[in-house]
């Protein structure tokens, strides 16, 4: 603070920056280099690098603000904000839009990545089978998934907003968020679970035999149906996102109007489609937005319910199949980027939006 | 007042409907959580619901013995009434009772009457099994033999407890610093530099992960924790760093700009007073983060892979998923350790968490 542009403190400045960038590399190298060959304690091993992953951060600000300060007013004015979004802009550059470039190089060659297939890649992709089947089903999770959850939340949100325990029923729809997929998955093979015989120990199947039904395995026989068995997963554990929000947005339409509606004799339903939805139809979008871009995505439900197979496949598990199992690096990538062009206009209406918002 | 009558009776039929969709959206969870506790053949024999109290039928000491000369393929008379085998052998209800084969060849037909069974049978041995392990016998070439425990899970939650943690605080922190430059500071490219990130909000991560794990093997990062923390933060950075933006570039501007004329330099500013003032906003956004981490699966299973001193929750669940799809006993007990920590952090904090959900969507 207070620093003087004195020629002399320039060197000095130098120095000391450099001595502090490479003493922060030297240093946590080093603890990387130690705790990836450590053989400690699990516990010892977690408490240690929580601390150095936490503290490491701040310090490197820390250390970096410090060596700014060195230098005359005018030059650090310049320094600090390239120090504070520095970090940031290097992660998402280093591993998000580098390797989108990268991946999009790569689609246009073969599996090994070594002879340029132009195009290929991504004619083979619309005309393959399996990446056919893994396309259809994706837009059916999109549609099916997200028209479900956004219907779904916007009912249960209006429900909740007349009902006496709204508290206790907006945690029961929304506790499914906590839950991983993965845990879903095998709560949900128990619902699903199919034996031949009698006695069925899946709940569904148990309803189904008790009214009469024969038995079926939900998520493997009857193609395609069986999809819908599996987004059934996906509406149980995002419904209650959606409807949280939809929530606080009804909320915030003004009572005064709905009062003069009802004063005006319209009925409940009417009022939900004239004022409510309109009213809250930018959330609509955001929380649209945020459902397609997820569904687009999903990997974790298929990958543990079926593995993709029976016809369940849908792109992200095609990329993994495609890249790691067959090696077919074209493919993969190919994936990746039609999965991109799909997000393509989704990033346009947010981009609109954020600045409607006048975020700029 | 007809008017309030009418929204009276409405409120019962809100409350049912309401009522009705709870249910079924707890119902699956239950199955898991009762069927966790049930040993092992139980869970195969019979549907978890069965622990509640139900009717089923049940052999009383009344059994009716046929005499040798009946013939069993043809219609078979008891009692004045006349049966197939085959329905014999389902059994048939007849005046509150269900006759059926108890012994075909001994020619003994059971009576049962119908009454109220509970099978309360709860045990934790699931998830001891599941937390410390199998213990696995093997014989040396010498003969003598060696017990090896399996990995439990154990050592896979604090795995994902060490990767959840700083994953959810650096890119907290690094977002914050650079929201507060987006908010506060003016520097050439700071406009192109945030609408990218806003962009990045939607992409796809699958885009990434394969040029990142080159360089991940190139680098030896694979398996490291710091790797893992590293891909983490930069997935989940655009969408902190936006709602960091909304929240830091909210605060009143007189606030720190008499700090600033102090003498306070922008990161005694940051560090004394927008880290403490955005403390509500860092929670919820931390919490959300934080469960994504914790419940992720595809990220771990392409940078961490197979390697068992590294490896985190979901996956060893989806391992067993896989290897075992028939050890429900492991699965539901596994399964639903995996949840204690999402759902304690969703009771205790749900105020913060479902502010943070909110945060700049609600505001059109």
């Amino acid at each position: 603070m207070g620093t003087q542009a004195k020629p002399g403190i320039r060197l000095r400045a130098v120095l000391i920056s450099l001595g502090i960038l490479l003493a922060n590399i030297l240093v946590n190298g080093l603890i990387f280099l130690f705790f990836r060959d450590s053989t400690l304690h699990p516990l010892l091993t977690a408490v240690l690098a929580v601390l150095w992953g936490v503290l490491g951060v701040y310090l490197i600000y820390y250390s970096l603000t410090f060596a700014a300060e060195q230098f005359p007013d005018k030059i650090r004015g310049r320094i600090l904000p390239f120090i504070f979004v520095g970090p940031a802009v290097l992660l998402l550059g280093w591993l998000l839009v580098l390797p989108a470039l990268r991946t999009l190089y790569l689609s246009f060659f073969n599996a090994s990545s070594d002879k340029f297939a132009g195009l290929g890649n991504y004619a083979a992709i619309f005309s393959d089978r399996l990446l056919g089947t893994a396309l259809r089903n994706n837009l059916l999770w999109v549609f099916v998934g997200t028209l479900a959850c956004i219907s779904f939340g916007l009912l249960i949100a209006i429900l909740a907003d007349r009902s006496s325990y709204e508290r206790i029923a907006k945690s029961i729809i929304f506790m499914p968020m906590a839950i991983s997929f993965v845990a879903a998955g095998v709560i949900w093979k128990f619902v699903y679970y199919y034996q031949p015989g009698d006695e069925q120990i899946g709940l569904l199947n148990a309803i189904v035999t008790y009214f009469g039904g024969q038995p079926q395995a939900w998520t493997s026989m009857i193609q395609p149906w069986n999809n819908f068995f599996l987004i059934l997963i996906l509406i149980w554990m995002q419904t209650g996102f959606a409807m949280v929000i939809f929530s606080a947005a009804i909320k915030g339409v003004p009572d005064d109007i709905l009062e003069a509606a009802r004063v005006d004799g319209s009925g409940e339903i009417r009022i939900f489609f004239r004022i409510i939805i309109p009213f809250i139809s930018t959330t609509i979008l955001t929380v649209t937005t945020t459902i397609i871009v997820f569904t687009l995505k999903i990997f974790d439900v298929v990958m543990v319910m079926t593995g993709g197979q029976y016809d369940t496949e849908v792109v992200a598990t095609q990329f993994y199949r495609q890249f790691f199992m067959y090696r077919n690096f074209g493919y993969g990538s190919t994936l990746a980027i039609v999965l991109l062009i799909a997000v393509l206009p989704v990033i346009i209406v947010n981009l609109r939006q954020f600045r409607k918002q006048g975020g700029f | 007042m007809v008017g309030s009558k009418k929204r009276k009776g409405n409120k019962t039929v809100v409350n049912l409907v309401l009522g009705i969709i709870c249910f079924i959206w707890l119902v699956p969870t239950l199955g898991l959580f009762i069927s966790s506790f049930r040993p092992a053949a139980d869970i195969l024999q019979t549907g978890w619901w069965k622990v509640f109290p139900h009717q089923e039928w049940k052999a009383s000491d009344d059994v009716i013995r046929l005499s040798k000369d009946v013939d069993l393929r043809g219609p078979i008379e008891v009692n004045g009434k006349t049966y197939t085998d085959a329905q014999l052998k389902a059994g048939v209800v007849e005046g509150g009772k269900r006759l059926m084969w108890e012994n075909r060849r001994a020619r003994m037909i059971s009576v049962q009457t119908e009454g109220w069974v509970t099978k309360p049978n709860l045990t934790t041995d699931n998830y001891k099994n599941v937390l410390s392990g199998k213990e696995y016998k093997l014989k040396k070439a010498d003969g003598s033999e060696t017990v090896q425990k399996g990995s439990g899970l154990s050592q896979a939650f604090w795995n994902t407890l060490t990767i959840a943690v700083p994953a959810t605080i650096i890119p907290i922190l690094i977002a914050s610093f650079a929201a507060y430059a987006f908010a506060w500071l003016r520097f050439p490219g700071r406009k192109t530099m945030f609408v990218t990130i806003i962009a990045l909000l939607v992409i796809p991560l699958q885009v990434a992960l394969i040029p990142v794990l080159k360089d991940y093997t190139a680098l030896g990062l694979n398996g490291s924790y710091l790797g893992i923390w590293l891909v983490h933060s930069a997935f989940g950075l655009p969408l902190v760093t936006y709602f960091m933006y909304n929240f830091i570039s909210q605060l009143p501007k007189d606030l720190f700009e008499s700090a600033f004329i102090d003498g306070a330099s922008h990161f005694t500013i940051f560090s004394r007073l927008i880290l403490p003032l955005s403390v509500p906003a860092l929670a919820s956004i931390g919490i959300f983060q934080f469960l994504w981490v914790w419940n992720d699966y595809l990220v771990s299973l392409i940078f961490i892979g197979n390697q068992p001193n590294v490896q985190v929750m979901s996956m060893k669940i989806a391992d067993l998923v896989g290897s075992r799809g028939n050890d429900w006993h492991l699965l539901t007990s596994a399964a639903f350790i995996s949840m204690l920590m999402p759902l304690a952090i969703f009771f205790l904090l749900q105020k913060y968490f479902v502010r943070g959900l909110m945060g700049g969507s609600v505001k059109g």
